[in-house]
């Protein structure tokens, strides 16, 4: 069994600090190969379409003024989300954390149910919005079982597994892997091996859900405040027959996914494909405003969920967070990510949006490893569509977790002390000294390159697991400045 | 011209041989060097780990040392970053008017070591010799945070007798990303085994960078594989020559 597989759901309030979780990863090396290929490919593609665009810094530019504008005037925008959503014949819910949501989401499928016992069933589309509040687990408990019928979130479902990646969700297995789930969970012993296949079976398994079940819950890529149009874009079109076959149409959608007008889709429209999956365009774009006589759900309705974004949004700092139109091409340009895939993150949100997303969602109770599971090699900062600063958000975080510390950590205490030692040239001078003394029992001198350190105590024995150290030398630069003289010798 | 040096902790500590090789560069280059004795560190280390608190008084320190200087060379391109992305922001924290300017007219006249050679005195061509084949790591803050470009490999290019030959994956971090790796010590075992085997993949006796903490990184690891290849820092391959090779 797949590591993966041994997963329940990504919880961060149950997960594994991440170097725990990623140390399980590391060792699964179908998986690593799995996701350095997939990153990869997508990698190559999206560094060719994006340098198509001879203006792709301006629209990065662009994507980024209008979703800080969005943010710093949300509660106007959302408002203005909601009467123009009415207005068209849509009903507005606001759900101001997960428990609230998933009671809302239930209450409407059950009332759904046409023939009066309340639908036991729902066609699920596009949304790790409500993998982040584990909405399906709420539904089955409730007696309604929700299909997946994003080809990928299928996947994931039938393999009793979870999402590793915000658009590519199951990157992190290969196609034997995803026949080998069809086999067994379609009962097809016959499946073959090739795409067209796999495609087939699934578009086989899935339009019998779409033609038989009335009520369909959805996601949101963005929410249109001029209109109050929902939109939506996919790669296969099943999210089209969610939004237009079922009667009732449920979106669940953070109320960080708001736009002020129609016309930045024209702006985000570029930046999203070209940077999610490397297509100039999506084949699928969506939008859907209310409800029509006879054309499409006959009722519907939008979830507004807060779940802690606007404690993200009071703070100033880690506010630019929010602007993020999950995308996922800091996941693939990251090699931490690329090392341990999506699943040591212990949440939905992986990878470097994820490692700041996540800590601020739990209000820093959770997840305090997530903002040090980076190198700050600032390669997300540099594809980032919406120009959003992992890395400074990363540092900004990292001194919330600190300020949580106490003052008698070994780590805090050494790190406080190390500060008042840079604060003085003698103290500086002084350490350095000591540090030679300190260092001298663990020197080897077994060859003839100078003395090396091959292990060294506590927290500092990960430097050398794989690597050595090489000791202090004899003279300080400083030393031989003073010895040398300004002048030269 | 009278060059500041900022010579970082670090290197001070762990590296004195860059700051003489940076000494000996920009003085056969004609120029005059200081050492501001008070330095000690840029703050990076706290910074970055989330001790900003404790990284805070170490800009006025920076500043005092270095308020006069016609340029400050730092021979390493993470605590140029540092200095350049961060000490605004912490100088406004601090919220002390006459910190704020003084920050404000010091950083442009900051440089990492190379991009002093290539952009503040133009040039690519400094006069050394090193008779070895050599790989250049490009260092994420040297790469994105301070956009050197080619700059050190212009530098590379110049110096006479060298085989200069390209890493595969020159953008992907070794790895290192200072406290990460004790911390993330597993993650970061996995991304430093891929930059060996690239720098292995080369074929290089060496490998070069424009700041040492990648390169302990990485040498801790050919050293511990035994692999007999050796890192060295740019300013020591620029600071070689014909008389005195290395
Ligand atoms: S943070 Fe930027 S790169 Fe990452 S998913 Fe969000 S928009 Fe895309």
């Amino acid at each position: 069994m797949s590591r993966a597989a041994e997963l329940t759901v990504l919880d961060p309030t149950t997960s594994p600090a991440f170097p725990v979780a990623a140390k399980t990863m590391l060792r699964d090396a179908q998986l690593r190969k799995n996701v350095r290929h997939a990153t990869e490919v997508i990698q190559n593609k999206r560094a060719r379409v994006v340098g198509e665009m001879p203006d792709w810094q301006q629209l990065r530019e662009a994507g980024r003024q209008i979703r800080t504008h969005t943010m710093a005037n949300l509660d106007f925008y959302l408002e203005e989300f909601e009467r123009n959503c009415t207005k068209a014949g849509g009903v507005v819910h606001w759900a101001r954390d997960s428990a609230e949501a998933k009671q809302i989401v239930t209450a409407l499928v059950k009332a759904s149910g046409s023939g009066g016992e309340g639908a036991t069933e729902v066609i699920k589309i596009k949304s790790m919005t409500t993998e982040e509040i584990h909405l399906n687990q709420a539904l089955e408990a409730a007696g309604i079982h929700a299909y997946e019928t994003d080809l990928a979130e299928l996947i994931i479902q039938l393999g009793h597994d979870q999402p590793s990646h915000i658009v590519v969700p199951a990157l992190h297995k290969n196609r034997q892997q995803i026949r080998e789930i069809f086999q067994r969970e379609m009962n097809l012993p016959e499946l073959g091996e090739k795409p067209e296949d796999l495609a087939d079976a699934a578009r086989r398994f899935l339009r019998e859900k779409f033609l038989r079940v009335k009520t369909a819950v959805s996601g949101a890529n963005f929410l249109i405040a001029e209109t109050g149009g929902v939109c939506i874009v996919e790669s296969e079109g099943n999210g089209r027959m969610c939004l237009t076959l079922p009667e009732t149409l449920i979106t669940v959608a953070g109320i960080d996914k708001v736009l002020p007008r129609f016309q930045d889709l024209e702006v985000v429209l570029q930046l999203l494909p070209r940077s999610a999956t490397g297509e100039r365009m999506n084949p699928y774009n969506s939008i859907w405003t209310g409800v029509h006589e006879g054309d499409g759900p006959r009722s519907f309705h939008v979830v507004l969920m807060d779940n802690a974004r606007t404690e993200v949004l009071a703070d100033e700092e880690g506010r630019q967070t929010l602007n993020c139109i999950r995308c996922g091409a800091c996941q693939n340009a990251c090699p931490v990510y690329r090392q341990t895939g999506g699943h040591a993150y212990g949440s939905v949100y992986a990878g470097p949006i994820g490692a700041i997303l996540t800590p601020q969602l739990q209000k820093m109770h959770y997840a305090q490893s997530l903002p040090y599971a980076s190198s700050l090699c600032g390669a997300c900062y540099e594809v980032c569509p919406v120009k959003i600063n992992i890395p400074e958000v990363l540092i900004h975080l990292r001194n919330k977790v600190v300020e949580q510390k106490s003052s008698l950590d070994p780590e805090a205490l050494a790190m406080k002390t190390m500060a008042l030692i840079f604060r003085s040239e003698k103290r500086f001078r002084a350490a350095q000294r000591l540090g030679r003394i300190a260092e001298a029992p663990l020197v080897r001198r077994d060859g003839q390159d100078g003395g090396w350190i091959g292990w060294l105590p506590g927290i500092l024995g990960g430097w050398t697991q794989v690597r050595d150290l090489q000791e202090m030398p004899k003279e300080t630069f400083r030393d031989w400045w003073e010895k040398r003289g300004s002048r030269g010798n | 011209m009278r060059v500041a040096l900022f010579i970082t902790c670090y290197n001070d500590t762990l590296f004195p041989e860059t700051g003489k090789a940076v000494v000996r560069v920009l003085e056969r280059l004609g120029h005059t060097v200081e050492f501001p004795a008070g330095q000690t560190c840029c703050g990076q280390m706290h910074w970055n780990t989330g001790y900003q608190t404790e990284a805070l008084p170490l800009v006025g320190r920076f500043v005092a040392q270095f308020k006069g200087a016609e340029a400050v060379v730092v021979p390493s391109s993470s605590c140029v970053a540092m200095i350049r992305d961060h000490y605004p922001k912490m100088a406004a924290e601090i919220g002390d008017a006459k910190l704020i300017q003084a920050v404000e007219e010091l950083l442009p006249r900051v440089f990492e070591f190379s991009e002093f050679l290539t952009k503040r005195l133009g040039l690519e061509d400094v006069g050394a010799y090193y008779p070895h084949r050599v790989t250049y790591h490009a260092s994420c803050h040297g790469l994105r945070n301070l956009g050197l470009g080619d700059g050190p490999q212009r530098l590379l290019r110049a110096v006479r007798g060298i085989d200069l030959v390209e890493i595969e994956g020159l953008e992907q971090c070794c790895g290192f990303g200072g406290t990460f790796a004790v911390k993330n010590a597993d993650v970061s075992s996995a991304m430093l085994a891929e930059k060996t085997t690239a720098v292995l993949n080369t074929g290089a006796e060496a490998c070069t960078a424009c700041d040492n903490s990648c390169l302990m990184h990485i040498q801790g690891a050919l050293h511990r594989q035994r692999t007999g290849v050796r890192t060295v820092h740019l300013a020591e391959i620029l600071a070689s020559e014909e008389a005195v090779p290395r």
